[in-house]
């Protein structure tokens, strides 16, 4: 039998947070990137020229928001893939596994914790992305954004998916990964399926309707939890305590 | 202060949440990882129900405690009932707090370590000897369950070491590896909060305080870890080893780099420790350390060597011998040492210094001066020779060279 334990998730969950807060300069660099990619989508919305409407129009909101779901793939993956290695390169893997923490609550609570910054900045981001159509674009996208609750709805659905994905591989990676450095690295990798699809609905190739999206939300939720546990079952105590995988004679 | 309880703290069982979402919220992430999923959204029960029967202390777990576990499997609750005994201090069998039976660890073609089997008794404190590379690091790993053995078996803490069985030994182990890990950008006092949670322990102030207390650290709490000396971490790595009231302790190289006077305040913690009943398995370099505090100690090279108390290893490895030194040399020392009742041998270490194998030493010292003296001699000196357990060690690992060489 199996259990997860709040307290322990939690512990971790507090830890990594305050962990964050300590490190300031983690803090400035997680804020800088959503607010960089928040740009784009707010030209390209003044942009839009008020005699635009229809198809058109909808061609020319889709692909801010799309932009704007990079956010959540792409911030977590660094922070992911420091989890396990991170914790290694700074010796404290061992002390930790020591503890009756299992390792199921270990990942669980680490991607909590990288999820609750994502989320919180994603979200503020979305939001100040929305504030902007509302108080600054012109009458047609405004409500072309508003009247459609679906687009708002799917971005808001989209996002804690989309930032599983990147946290589950930044994870998968660090697992592995001997090294931060390469861990950072190969996380990054993380946000390149995501980066293909939205090119393909950039490009027309998959038209962007809230069904595609809830189908899209549905497939990604299934895939997160498979590849959650397929991280959980990489996660080997020796092999990363000692580098050696773990064996045992059969006799 | 009660008995099994290095703390003297208890905790109390809080009441079940009702927060029926973040239940729900557990279930499904739990069946993400696994199907046989069973939910703890209260205080760990292991820690809870063991330290209010006073379990979790230096005695074999009872019945009573691990039934208490609501994560114990029935495997689990049996092998408590399999408890195996060891020497105890008095020379006595006593329950084992770590029983270890002919444990094997390869890492491929290469062994760490092979066909180790001791045992140590609660309140024990054993020291584990040995050169660099000489598997000690990864016997403490294997039994602390951060590495699986390749063959053999053993008993932890009074739980059978097996998978199924990894949470409840760390539940009831605490283990300081060499370099204490600490996060460097949190206090001391975080880093404390931090693994109480890990042990499930709610309301862990009165116990960090304790902890700090028990390793002088009070006064630092509040400071970041990456700010102190390498002394004064090793004493926050200490102080984390005593929040869950472990049963047993393995403490890997605690004083590794400590000045003499840290080195002193470690073993001063570690005298303590041992006069509350806490077992410890201590690995060290340190020789005389190990002479200072363990009640017996293992040599291990790859096997293990012996097993024994410091004296016991010393009778056992070294005949009983005096040491003379005359003031001139005698001209037939053979002839005139084999003669007096009680010596066996005698071999000229100087010129003027004999050493003379002896049974008894202080029924064969009178007889030597008198021989002595009735020869005509001026006796300088006189004592019984004094093995170090560093003479023990050296032995055995030069006895350990040679047949390699050979």
């Amino acid at each position: 039998m199996m259990g997860l334990d709040a307290t322990r998730v939690r512990a971790v969950v507090h830890k990594e947070l305050r962990d964050y807060r300590r490190k300031r300069a983690i803090v400035a660099t997680m804020c800088i990137l959503p607010l960089l990619f928040l740009v784009q989508p707010v030209v390209t919305i003044f942009l839009v020229t008020p005699t635009t409407s229809g198809a058109a129009l909808q061609k020319s909101l889709i692909l801010p928001i799309l932009y704007l779901l990079l956010i959540p793939t792409i911030m977590p993956s660094t922070l992911a893939a420091y989890t396990v290695a991170g914790e290694r390169e700074q010796g404290t893997l061992e002390p930790l596994l020591t503890t009756p923490l299992r390792q199921q609550e270990f990942l669980l609570g680490k991607a909590t914790s990288v999820m609750i910054p994502t989320m919180a900045l994603s979200y503020t981001v979305f939001a100040l992305f929305l504030a902007a159509v509302r108080l600054f674009a012109n009458s047609a996208v405004a409500s072309a954004v508003f009247d459609d609750s679906a687009i708002i709805l799917a971005l808001f659905l989209l996002a804690p998916l989309m930032a599983g994905w990147g946290i589950v591989v930044g994870m998968a990676v660090s697992v592995r990964a001997t090294e931060v450095r390469v861990a950072q690295q190969l996380g990054v990798l993380a946000s390149f399926p995501p980066v293909g699809l939205i090119v393909l609905l950039a490009a027309g190739v998959v038209r962007p309707t809230f069904s595609v999206a809830l189908e899209f939300a549905v497939g990604l939720l299934v895939i997160d939890a498979l590849l959650l546990r397929f991280v959980s079952g990489m996660f080997d105590r020796e092999r990363l305590v000692t580098g050696a995988k773990a064996s045992r004679d059969s006799t | 202060m009660a008995e099994g309880q290095v703390m003297g703290l208890s905790c109390r069982r809080r009441p079940r949440h009702p927060f029926i979402v973040q239940r729900s919220i557990f279930l499904l992430v739990g069946s993400i990882f696994k199907h046989d999923v069973w939910i703890s959204l209260t205080p760990d029960d292991d820690v809870q129900t063991d330290l209010e029967a006073g379990g979790n202390g230096h005695g074999p777990r009872t019945e009573a405690a691990a039934g208490g576990s609501s994560s114990a499997s029935p495997r689990a609750i049996t092998s408590v009932r399999e408890i195996t005994s060891a020497p105890t201090l008095d020379g006595t069998k006593g329950p084992a707090a770590l029983a270890v039976h002919q444990l094997t660890k390869r890492f491929g073609q290469r062994t760490a370590f092979s066909d180790v089997s001791f045992e140590v008794a609660y309140g024990e404190v054993f020291g584990f000897l040995g050169p660099n590379g000489a598997g000690k690091t990864t016997t403490v790993r294997t039994l602390g369950t951060l590495i699986a053995p390749t063959s053999g078996s053993a008993t932890v803490a009074g739980i059978p070491l097996s998978p199924e069985n990894e949470v409840d030994i760390r539940q009831r182990i605490a283990i300081m590896p060499e370099a204490p890990g600490l996060y460097l950008r949190l206090t001391v006092t975080e880093n404390l909060e931090y693994f109480a949670g890990l042990y499930g322990l709610h309301n862990p102030r009165p116990r960090i305080e304790k902890a700090l207390e028990a390793v002088n650290l009070t006064n630092r709490a509040g400071d970041l870890c990456g700010g102190l000396s390498k002394g004064l971490r090793q004493r926050v790595g200490l102080a984390r080893t005593l929040l869950s009231d472990p049963a047993v302790m393995f403490l890997d190289e605690p004083t590794s780099g400590l000045d003499p006077v840290a080195a002193r305040e470690v073993h001063d913690l570690i005298i303590g420790l041992r006069q509350q009943g806490v077992t410890i398995f201590l690995t060290t370099h340190r020789l005389d350390e190990a002479e200072k505090l363990c009640d017996r100690v293992a040599i291990m090279n790859s096997t293990l060597r012996t097993v024994g108390t410091p004296a016991g290893l010393r009778e056992q490895l070294f005949k009983r011998s005096l040491v003379v030194t005359t003031v001139e040399p005698l001209k037939d020392p053979e002839q005139l040492f084999t003669a007096i009742k009680g010596v066996e041998s005698c071999l000229a270490e100087g010129p003027a210094t004999y050493v003379l194998s002896v049974s008894e030493p202080r029924a064969a010292a009178p007889e030597v001066v008198r021989g002595l003296v009735k020869a005509g001699a001026d006796v300088l000196t006189i004592g019984e020779t004094q093995h170090s357990l560093e003479d023990v060690y050296l032995e055995l690992i030069a006895e350990d060279v040679e047949a390699h060489n050979q």
